[in-house]
């Protein structure tokens, strides 16, 4: 029962082999007995979970039924909740709970989906590894020594370990496609604005995008269909009408122009790492793709030109916690300046308060022009560099990340060091465009991901490739032992 | 030293839309605290602003009627500061790209000269919060339900060379407004406030002086006076030899002076950036020409109108233009008596003596527009005179009816049967003796006695011409 | 380009975020390294680009002018820290 994704659960649901109530009484068990090594939930929803899925199995029986209703997710808690508490893995939100729904839980609320509980993450989503939480930091399922990748580590464990057959997750700079790299999963960025950002606690507006972890190319189009769509709660939400996401899935991919960065495919990036997508491209070309050598000349910058942007945005919208109407409230200020320090101080972890500072810092007076107003005009050179490559190709791919997972504590000395683990995956998010890692291989038994990127609103096209590479390799199929 | 004062005025009007700017929360005014704060306006975390439609046009509207350059492209960008009443720790504002760019208003100066000042631009932007200094065990209270709430702020070139000019510029900025139904424009509530920066330099200097801010002063007439006192501080200042600080000054309009705001003592560092909540705001000319084609008639143009169109005075027409309810009073009198002079006469002087000392508006005159016209038709139909009149309005007033009702319940009307004059004439003439041989003997000035005289036994009610003419002959016969 | 202590002082405080003298140092140092990444930025030639601060460049879309939202106050203070007569408490505030 454990092995399944969201599709084969959906159909057993469908064939009355389970109910839903049974198959999330059985996810909350394994959680209880599993999760204590792992560490991937801050908050478990039991009773509320047990509720939804007597409530689908009802609906069920009448009759009046989603594809997924009664399905168990997991959520990644950067997503209000309402009644449950949304910590974003800080202390400063460890005792929030909103009073509403963040768009993406209302539509799988809606669906009939079970929420299972609450995964872990980095503070506020800033981090590439899960150790920046306040709950601590998560094991990977594949060697409990190694991070699993982060901000989405939680959900990304999850998942990996069986503990919620697909996960909710957010991308600012790779935090989808990096611990779906390090699990072995499938992770879909959406393009910006595909996705309601509503009740989504935001780390830097202009980047982040709600997406998927999951088992397989397919059950991410299952989830997607269900969160995708125009939000007009959101303003950045675009009104483009969206599409069945599973109806492309079985296109074969032959004639698709699949660009290679050479920038993607430099130093840094491991021996063995490289082996294994060169390995995956040569699968592509087995099912009729062409492999072509493109030139992303800026992608170089986008790690710089990111760390000016989303601190930059982090800064100001994290400005709202300061204890007045939510949150955690230092104790007994001396005056009104001793609050705010102490309360922000108390209550938000090293790695926060470090991007706050240099965010404040790029927009303070005399260095806005020299940081800021760069950083945005290398952004528009890294769109640029996207929109001349895919006028010659249809996609391009590469390495999701250098190496596979590093272990726990082995990066944290030096944030720069931490900061170009998504050297590959950030260029996506300043461009907005969609991107996905799906497995690709294994190194030391340890999972390498390939990242697949597309044009605007191309989402249907990235999960019919995906899908393609999965129905002619078994990678996805990998599992750790647990 | 001969100094000269420069001012330029920011000028915060909240715009009259139902909800808030990114909100769908009401902004009435005189809520329960707090009940006017939703999941947005407190700031949760995941919530996102959506703009006001209705706030847009509106910021449009101004821009037209001031004949500014409108910002086909305007970006909101975050100004970043703490402070307990602004619970984003930032405000939403306008800063490189505002959605009113350069325009001008034409002020009629107290000489009667009219003079152009320049609107560097008008923006808009979100209010914050109320703090409620009340002693809360020493701690201060705060009611959110002013948070958001859509503001447009409207900034001066810094063409103001007096208190007077800053306070006509003002009045007509709010004036215009009220045309422009984009506001209520009340001060009393905050709904339109007012910062000046002010400096002073010698005459002839082409640089200008360093400038003070003063903060939110909530009347015209406190605008004059922290004006002027300000001036007087920094003059004073300058001619003992100091300098003047930049800095931020609040007006204590109790003891009427200026002074430094010390929480703003550490230089302000807002860190605008361009909103990323928010896309930029693209208009095109159809947008724009819809929102022209709202315009109603303007100040300027009505003054016009009513120098052409009924002949007023340059100063009634700029009296009765200025003030839209006033002029929409004045047309509609206008429209039942046909006297454009007596009507204009009747709403500024008369009628405006009474709303003033009442202290109500002209909206809630106890006296309507029917009421009044039907006063002047009966001047104007000599069935009484101007005097009388005057006794019919104030029974109006209290409420005894229309003219007709009035004149005829008090017996005011106008005596012009010559017979009945005569009679009169003849009675004071008899009367007289002494004075009809003054009269005779060359002495005209005991002419106006006999009048007096008449008017005095008439109650007031005879024809006023008609004595004329019948005194005349009979003294003279 | 390296950043002084006072520098870290004074953003900490435009931040509102406490920060002692051993962590003024530590913070000086990784902003050292960081400032140091950013820094790679300056080497391209953008003379010519126009900033981008949207992934997406279509125009703001527009609420109508409508109330929709009702008093919610007592279920959003609830989540408050601190709150007297409907209103949210805070240390004296000095004007």
């Amino acid at each position: 029962m454990f092995k399944s994704g969201l599709a084969d659960i959906a159909r057993s649901l469908a064939a009355g082999e389970f109910s839903s109530e049974e198959i999330t009484t059985a996810y909350l068990a394994r959680i209880k007995e599993k999760d204590k090594e792992l560490n991937s939930y801050i908050t478990l929803c039991e009773e509320h979970a047990l509720a939804q899925a007597k409530a689908a199995d009802n609906n069920r029986a009448k009759g009046e039924t989603h594809l997924l209703a009664g399905v168990p997710l997991a959520h990644k808690d950067i997503f209000c909740t309402s009644g449950v508490k949304t910590s974003c893995g800080s202390r400063m939100l460890d005792n929030f709970i909103a009073p509403y729904n963040a768009t993406v839980v209302e539509n799988f609320n809606q669906a009939g989906v079970v929420t299972l509980g609450k995964t872990n993450m980095d503070e506020f989503a800033m981090g590439s590894s899960n150790e920046t939480s306040y709950y601590g930091a998560v094991h990977n399922p594949w060697d409990k020594e190694l991070v699993p990748g982060g901000s989405s580590g939680g959900s990304a464990a999850a998942v990996a370990a069986h503990l919620s057959p697909a996960a909710t997750a957010t991308d600012t700079g790779g935090s989808i496609r990096q611990p779906a790299a390090f699990c072995g999963l499938t992770g879909l960025k959406p393009t910006y604005g595909r996705v309601s950002r509503w009740g989504m606690i935001a780390f830097a507006s202009s980047l982040d995008q709600a997406g998927t972890l999951t088992r397989s190319a397919e059950d991410a189009a299952l989830m997607l269909n269900v969160m995708a769509g125009h939000d007009p709660k959101d303003s950045t939400s675009i009104d483009i009408a969206t599409e069945d996401y599973t109806a492309n899935l079985n296109k074969p991919l032959e004639g698709l122009k699949i660009g290679i960065p050479i920038q993607h495919f430099t130093e840094g990036l491991n021996a063995e790492v490289e082996q294994n997508i060169r390995n995956a491209l040569s699968e592509f070309e087995k099912l009729g793709a062409t492999l072509k050598e493109i030139s992303l000349p800026n992608s170089h910058l986008s790690v710089s030109a990111y760390y000016v942007i989303a601190p930059a945005e982090a800064s100001a919208n994290l400005s709202r916690y300061d204890g007045v109407r939510y949150g955690y409230r230092c104790e007994d200020p001396k005056d009104l300046e001793d609050f705010y320090k102490r309360t922000r101080s108390e209550g938000f972890g090293t790695e926060v308060k470090r991007r706050i500072m240099v965010g404040t810092y790029a927009l303070s007076a005399g260095y806005y022009d020299a940081y800021y107003i760069k950083a945005q005009k290398i952004r528009r050179l890294i769109k640029n560099d996207f929109d001349a490559a895919f006028a010659d190709v249809d996609v391009i791919m590469g390495p999701t990340s250098p190496h596979t997972a590093f272990k726990i504590g082995s990066q944290s000395d030096d944030p720069v060091t931490m900061y170009l683990e998504d050297i590959y995956t950030i260029a996506v998010n300043l461009a907005g465009i969609p991107g996905i890692s799906i497995p690709a291989g294994l190194v030391n038994k340890l999972p390498v991901g390939l990242q697949i990127i597309g044009k605007n609103f191309s989402e249907s096209h990235l999960l019919n490739i995906a899908h393609q590479f999965q129905q002619a390799t078994d990678w996805h199929t990998q599992t750790p032992e647990i | 030293m001969e100094w000269e004062t420069v001012i330029g005025l920011e000028v915060h009007v909240q715009l009259a839309t139902k909800s808030k700017l990114f909100s769908g929360s009401s902004i009435e005014f005189g809520a329960e605290p707090n009940t006017q704060a939703n999941v947005f306006d407190l700031a949760l975390p995941g919530t996102l602003p959506v703009l006001n439609k209705e706030a847009l046009k509106m910021a449009v509207k101004f821009g037209l009627a001031v004949e500014a350059e409108i910002g086909m492209k305007s970006v909101f960008d975050r100004k970043n500061y703490f402070y307990p009443d602004l619970p984003k720790g930032y405000q939403t504002s306008q800063l490189d790209f505002p959605t009113v760019g350069k325009g001008t208003l034409d002020v009629t100066l107290e000489d009667g000269s009219i003079k152009t000042i320049g609107i560097t631009r008008a923006h808009m932007e979100e209010d914050a919060g109320k703090s409620l200094h009340e002693d809360f065990h020493g701690q201060t209270g705060i009611d959110l339900n002013r948070a958001g709430t859509p503001l447009l702020e409207i900034v001066s070139e810094p063409d103001i060379r007096s208190a007077p000019e800053a306070v006509a510029y003002l009045k007509k900025l709010h004036s215009l407004i009220l045309y422009l139904g984009i506001s209520d424009g009340d001060m009393s509530k905050g709904n339109m406030r007012c910062d000046a920066n002010v400096s002073v330099r010698l005459k002839g200097e082409e640089e200008f002086g360093t400038r003070a801010e003063i903060k939110n002063i909530n009347s015209f007439k406190f605008v004059e006076k922290a004006i002027n006192i300000e001036v007087e501080r920094q003059i004073d200042l300058l001619e003992d030899g100091g300098r003047v600080v930049q800095e931020t000054r609040l007006y204590d309009s109790e003891k009427n002076e200026t002074r430094s705001m010390r929480s703003k003592e550490v230089a302000n560092d807002y860190r605008y950036f361009p909103e990323p909540d928010l896309l930029p705001i693209i208009i095109d000319d159809a947008f724009v020409e819809e929102i022209r084609a709202t315009l109603p008639e303007l100040p300027d143009a009505k003054r016009q109108r009513f120098l052409d169109e009924h002949k007023l005075s340059e100063y009634d027409a700029m009296v009765l233009a200025n003030d839209l309810a006033t002029a929409n009073f004045f047309e509609a009198v206008v429209a039942v008596c046909d006297n454009a002079k007596l009507s204009a006469n009747w709403v500024s002087v008369d009628l405006q003596a009474y709303l003033n000392e009442a202290e109500i508006p002209i909206s809630e005159s106890p006296v309507t527009p029917e009421l009044l016209g039907g006063l002047i038709n009966k001047i104007t139909d000599n069935t009484i005179s101007s005097k009388i009149a005057k006794t019919v309005f104030g029974a109006m007033l209290a409420g005894e009816g229309d003219a007709e009702k009035i004149i005829e319940s008090k017996g005011l009307k106008q005596v012009t049967d010559s017979g009945a004059i005569e009679a009169l004439v003849e009675t004071v003439i008899a009367n007289n003796p002494e004075q009809v041989e003054q009269f005779r003997s060359g002495k005209e000035k005991v002419f106006g006695f006999f009048v007096g005289q008449i008017m005095k036994e008439s109650k007031g009610k005879a024809n006023p011409a008609q004595v004329n003419q019948i005194l005349k002959d009979k003294l003279t016969s | 380009m390296s950043i002084s202590a006072d520098d870290i002082a004074y953003i900490a405080h435009l931040a509102r975020l406490q920060i002692s003298e051993a962590e003024k140092e530590e913070a000086a140092i990784s902003f050292k390294n960081i400032l140091g990444l950013i820094d790679q930025m300056q080497s391209a030639d953008t003379d010519q680009l126009e900033p981008l601060s949207h992934a997406i460049e279509t125009s703001q879309p527009l609420r109508e002018d409508l109330v929709t939202e009702k008093n919610q106050r007592d279920d959003l203070q609830m989540i408050a820290p601190k709150c007297e007569q409907g209103l949210y408490l805070v240390p004296k505030v000095i004007e």
